[in-house]
């Protein structure tokens, strides 16, 4: 089997997938030419800064769709400032691996859920450090491989 | 239901091929090369395979190489028709740009020893004209080298035009005929095919062989492989009989039923095409009258086609988005590219290619899921979010 089973069950299942038409912050990231978009929409709560709600859209392979869902499921309920650190990493780990030439698609779920903070940030102005300059180098992660 | 409809990657090795094969493992399990009477024994099965496979493409059986593959034989092929230009001071050749990565990445290396390369651009049709390859003529032309059909798209060329202008001209003409064995009708001498390369494991033979055909007094063939003096001292290496016998099975198995499983498989395809297009912004890829009879090549708006074939193993249905040669790579189809299709669009593909052995009732299965398939893929998909609400543009 190409996938773990957890990538096939978020895959098969994702979580949280949708639009969201009243979202705080929008990000989106890659480009129909490389074959990945991840478009993350959050809700965050005013007060308390949760992330009260999360979508996502995505057009890509099956690991593109897992690595968005579980990336969804990872910052739900968190503090804003967590969704900052979530790594390509953490992503990759929750869902038991993914094969070599599809790590691409964890750094895309981490860059789409910084630039949904970053819009939420700018939108609100809330300043923030240099760690939320998203690379906006389109296909170096598909040209890499 | 699990359905096989990867047949253009692979085929299942036909009865008659195994029954074939199964008395070279353990009766006649000689070395060709030996003297004595068991290694005899194994000669003749070699010269039977040799000949079958010459009289079923119209040629002599000295003509008949085994190699390992389609792509050694391409490979063999290619270097072969380039030394001898080289000799002769010719260094250009013309292939196109659709061909399998085992005519383009040899062509990609021969140009790094000197060789100019002219790749034919693929008109939508997906069929390149006589004309092209025509214009494309120079006085230091070695090598025309084009597929006989498409890998991807099933297109079928058209082979003896090309082959008559080659022939006039004086230039050697090689044809890729991997996904056309055994499936379309090859005659070498009437179609003025000077190297021919095919594949046995693509007509229900086992995997790990190929022929190449040499025209006799054409291109003298050089090694791809050094060492002993098997197939005329031009591919060292034991001969792999079981393989051989068993291809040459398969392909006396396949000539002799061609019409019959053409005719079969022209219908499933084609009701398989009249299905799958009747799904909004999909389109077929390449003409749809000059293609293999198992082939059905699509693209789908707004979806990947990884994520298609994943959902579709899941619902049993064996499928590809191309080349299973290529399916490591995250790049579309450099075929569909070629097609002229924005890469957007290429990512899209699915590949159904069948073989005689499928049957209505898997066809129908196939029907009925993959509608469903891709409209959960559009439902997910920001791209085909947007192709609804106008903010871009549907190109299909």
């Amino acid at each position: 089997m190409l996938y773990s089973e957890k990538v096939m069950d978020h895959f098969q299942n994702p979580r949280n997938v949708g639009k969201m038409d009243d979202a705080d912050g929008v990000g989106e990231v890659g480009n129909a030419k490389c074959g990945d978009i991840m478009r993350m929409y959050i809700k965050v709560d005013k007060d308390t800064q949760i992330i009260s709600d999360v979508k996502f859209n995505t057009f890509g392979c099956g690991s593109a769709i897992a690595t968005s869902s579980m990336a969804t499921e990872m910052i739900k309920g968190k503090p804003v400032t967590d969704a900052l650190t979530l790594s390509n990493k953490a992503v990759v780990e929750a869902l038991d691996g993914l094969p070599a030439h599809k790590l691409h698609c964890s750094v895309l779920a981490e860059q789409a859920v910084k630039a949904a903070v970053k819009d939420y940030y700018d939108k609100n102005g809330i300043t923030y450090g240099k760690e939320l300059n998203i690379c906006d180098h389109d296909c170096e992660h598909c040209a890499g491989e | 239901m699990r359905v096989y409809a990867d047949n253009a990657a692979t085929t299942a090795v036909s009865n008659a091929a195994v029954a074939a094969m199964l008395p070279c493992f353990q009766d006649f399990y000689g070395n060709p090369s030996s003297l004595h009477t068991i290694g005899q024994r194994a000669a003749e099965k070699l010269s039977v395979a040799r000949q079958i496979f010459a009289q079923r493409l119209n040629c002599d059986p000295s003509e008949i190489t085994f190699t390992s593959g389609g792509s050694e034989a391409d490979n063999q092929a290619l270097r072969s028709a380039a030394a001898a230009g080289a000799k002769k001071g010719k260094k250009h050749i013309i292939s196109t740009e659709f061909e399998h990565h085992a005519i383009l990445h040899t062509l990609e290396r021969l140009e790094k020893e000197g060789f100019e390369i002219t790749l034919l651009k693929i008109p939508k049709s997906g069929v390149i004209s006589p004309e092209q390859v025509r214009e494309a003529l120079r006085p230091d032309t070695c090598l025309v080298s084009i597929m006989f059909a498409n890998n991807e798209i099933g297109t079928i060329q058209p082979i003896p035009e090309i082959g008559r202008l080659c022939r006039g001209a004086g230039v050697p003409f090689h044809t890729d005929a991997v996904q056309a064995a055994g499936h379309l009708p090859i005659d070498v001498r009437n179609m003025d095919i000077d190297l021919l390369s095919l594949s046995a494991h693509k007509f229900h033979g086992p995997k790990g062989v190929g022929v190449l055909y040499a025209r006799k007094g054409c291109v003298p063939l050089v090694n791809v492989i050094y060492g002993g003096a098997q197939e005329r001292g031009k591919r060292a290496g034991t001969e792999n009989i079981p393989g051989i016998v068993g291809s040459a099975a398969a392909f006396d198995e396949a000539c002799a039923n061609m019409e019959k499983n053409a005719v079969k498989m022209t219908a499933l395809r084609d009701k398989l095409i009249d299905g799958l297009t009747g799904i909004p912004h999909s389109i077929l890829n390449g003409e749809r009258e000059r293609r293999l009879p198992g082939n059905v090549n699509l693209c789908f708006e707004g979806i990947e086609g990884e994520s298609l074939l994943l959902l579709l193993d899941q619902e049993g249905v064996c499928a590809s988005s191309g080349s299973a040669c290529t399916s490591g790579s995250l790049d579309p189809s450099h075929v569909l590219l070629a097609l002229g299709l924005p890469h957007e669009v290429a990512h899209g593909s699915l590949r159904l290619s069948l073989s005689e052995y499928n049957t209505e009732e898997e066809i129908d299965h196939i029907l009925a899921v993959t509608p469903g398939i891709v409209e959960y893929l559009r439902n997910i998909s920001p791209v085909w979010d947007e192709l609804e609400h106008g903010q871009r543009k549907h190109i299909i």
